[in-house]
């Protein structure tokens, strides 16, 4: 009983020196001076995200409830207006079918390649080539989309010979651009653009994790598929959060790409978020602008940061 | 025998892998061919192949791995004959590096407080700065062209410059680069005496330098690409970066507009080899959350 409470009176010690700590370290002339110096360093960054960012967001926030000419308040009436808006919903339906489908392709085709490359002793060529297509300008790229996915471009050139000589199917006149299947020309030019983005980080979390691990799974008997299963795939979660916002982020650039390919009305499949904004711009619909950009800002806000919570739960 | 029958197996399975990782690869090479042929054939000559796609014509697209007529005309007119173009080359290289420069004073020093000063609230800061980074520029278009306009800054090229000097992006990756060194080096540095502007400069720049090289070369394949921003803010066709030059070439001129777009591609391809370890190096720090 005795015994008992001295280790208690002991840890209740220690815990008080470490709170006496942690405000000594908070208000002492050290902190200070450390908030100080924080402050320097990001002052010019801060004045500049704040001047071109944070306060004119704020205005677009304030003229979400204000019409667009002569900036009377109106309440909530532009939500309601881009809720009941044709263009909106297609558009949002399209950009959220669009992450749905791509992100998760992406991110498996990345870890499929990694594996694989991870074997390899000698595969920085290979990566480079994967990673090459970053580098491609955009403009490059769509000349040759049109070339390969126009009605007689080289994909159906290819399917048509594969057709010959297998003779399962006669010549393919499939029109990729105006119908359905653009959608899928975009995706695809997603995955090619940044699997090896993707693949690069996969990697990087693949070579990190110690060897020793596998090994000693190796010899007690545990084959390949068994090492990826439970080895090597939960020691990538910190990965995945990572590349998963990476990819996120740069799904919004296959804009550039539908907007060369198809101009500022494509094929409705792939009428994105990215062309309303861009047309209500043209046309000054800037109230109709400015309650999209707060209902999607606060999306992705809430998104990013639910993942950020489910990250931190999983470390 | 048996070890010779393993060995063989090995190699068999190593020639495989490789194998199915270059079909891909090849994939990813095929437009670099169709640009390089393209570029020195003769106007007549792709005019032939072309037209099933972007005429009237019937049956499909041709093409020959070595032209019937090669030809450096379209590098002739491009580079002699064509002033507009090097009017836009030389508007992306000054907007390229004009970002760049202006990412490394205000990014980088922000990184480093990140990375360095662990304040209160310096979380939530930061939280903020990822948040801003995974905005789409169609989210903040509005926003960025209202407070250009009160400065008229619209139509200059000061317009794409300085929102894109206080993007957040390069910090993230920059952070990264900083968040390697062991911090116990600039505690034994502080207490030899070291002021802190002093640590920064011949400490965490030296130290740290791969993750905002990588930030760098990042900049440099996004901005000279650079399309919303220009189509957005800048009216006058001679302000244009080289970017929107090359969807402006008709497909008659096919040929041209390959070759445009083989000059396009070396600068980017330029940086890509030069920067390849940093850029892989920086993909990696950006995985490093904390």
């Amino acid at each position: 009983m005795v015994e008992m409470s001295k280790t208690q009176r002991m840890e209740e010690g220690l815990h008080n020196l470490k709170i006496q700590n942690k405000r000594e370290r908070r208000n002492g002339k050290k902190y200070r001076r450390r908030q100080r110096t924080f402050l320097l360093f990001l002052l010019p960054s801060f004045a500049g995200v704040t001047l071109f960012v944070l306060l004119p967001f704020l205005d677009v926030v304030k003229r979400s409830f204000q019409t667009a000419v002569t900036g009377e308040f109106t309440g909530v009436k532009n939500y309601g207006v881009i809720f009941q808006n044709q263009a909106f919903l297609l558009a949002v339906k399209n950009t959220a079918r669009f992450t749905v489908v791509c992100i998760p392709l992406l991110v498996l085709a990345g870890l499929l390649v990694a594996l694989t490359l991870s074997n390899l002793k000698n595969a920085s060529l290979i990566k480079s080539v994967y990673l090459f297509p970053l580098a491609m300008p955009t403009a490059t790229i769509v000349l040759v989309w049109k070339m390969v996915f126009y009605r007689q471009g080289f994909l159906n050139l290819l399917l048509t010979k594969i057709g010959e000589l297998t003779g399962l199917w006669g010549s393919v006149t499939t029109d990729y651009l105006g119908t359905g299947a653009s959608f899928w020309v975009l995706v695809a030019s997603y995955l090619w653009k940044n699997t090896g983005y993707t693949v690069v980080l996969w990697l990087a979390g693949i070579l990190a994790i110690p060897g020793e691990f596998i090994e000693a799974a190796r010899v007690d008997g545990a084959g390949r598929l068994k090492c990826v299963r439970h080895i090597i795939l939960p020691n990538l979660k910190g990965s995945f959060y990572t590349i998963v916002i990476l990819s996120f982020l740069n799904s919004f650039k296959i804009y550039r790409e539908a907007y060369l390919v198809a101009g500022s009305y494509p094929q409705e499949d792939i009428y994105l978020l990215q062309h309303l904004f861009n047309n209500w711009f043209v046309n000054l619909e800037f109230d109709k602008m400015a309650a999209s950009a707060v209902c999607v800002g606060a999306v992705l806000f809430v998104a990013i940061m639910a993942l950020q919570r489910i990250w931190d739960r999983v470390e | 025998m048996l070890q010779v029958k393993k060995r063989l197996c090995g190699a068999v399975r190593k020639y495989l892998t490789t194998g199915v990782l270059l079909v891909p690869a090849l994939l990813i090479c095929f437009p670099v061919f169709l640009i390089l042929t393209g570029s020195v054939m003769d106007g007549l000559e792709m005019k032939q192949y072309l037209i099933p796609v972007f005429g009237e014509g019937e049956g499909y697209i041709r093409w020959k791995l070595m032209p019937d007529y090669p030809t450096f005309e379209h590098y002739g007119r491009l580079l002699f004959m064509t002033p507009s173009f090097f009017v836009l080359f030389w508007n992306s290289v000054k907007l390229v590096l004009c970002i760049l420069v202006g990412q490394l004073l205000v990014g980088v020093p922000a990184a480093w407080a990140f990375a360095a000063y662990s304040v209160r609230g310096s979380r939530a800061l930061f939280a903020m700065y990822v948040v801003l980074m995974l905005l789409p520029f169609q989210v903040t278009m509005l926003s960025s062209y209202l407070v250009l306009d009160r400065l008229s800054l619209m139509n200059t090229h000061a317009a794409i410059i300085l929102p894109a000097v206080f993007s957040t992006l390069p910090i993230f990756l920059s952070y990264g680069g900083f968040r390697a060194i062991p911090p116990q080096l600039f505690e034994a540095a502080r207490i030899d005496g070291a002021g802190e502007l002093r640590i920064f400069l011949t400490m965490g720049l030296p130290l740290g330098k791969s993750g905002l090289l990588s930030a760098m070369v990042l900049g440099f394949l996004e901005y000279w690409n650079l399309m919303e921003q220009p189509l957005a803010f800048l009216e006058d066709k001679a302000l244009w970066p080289l970017s929107l030059y090359l969807p402006e070439i008709s497909w008659l001129q096919a040929g041209f507009a390959l070759c445009a777009s083989f000059i396009t591609l070396v600068p980017a391809a330029f940086v890509f080899v030069l920067g390849q370890d940093y850029l892989e190096q920086g993909i990696v720090y950006s995985g490093l959350k904390e």
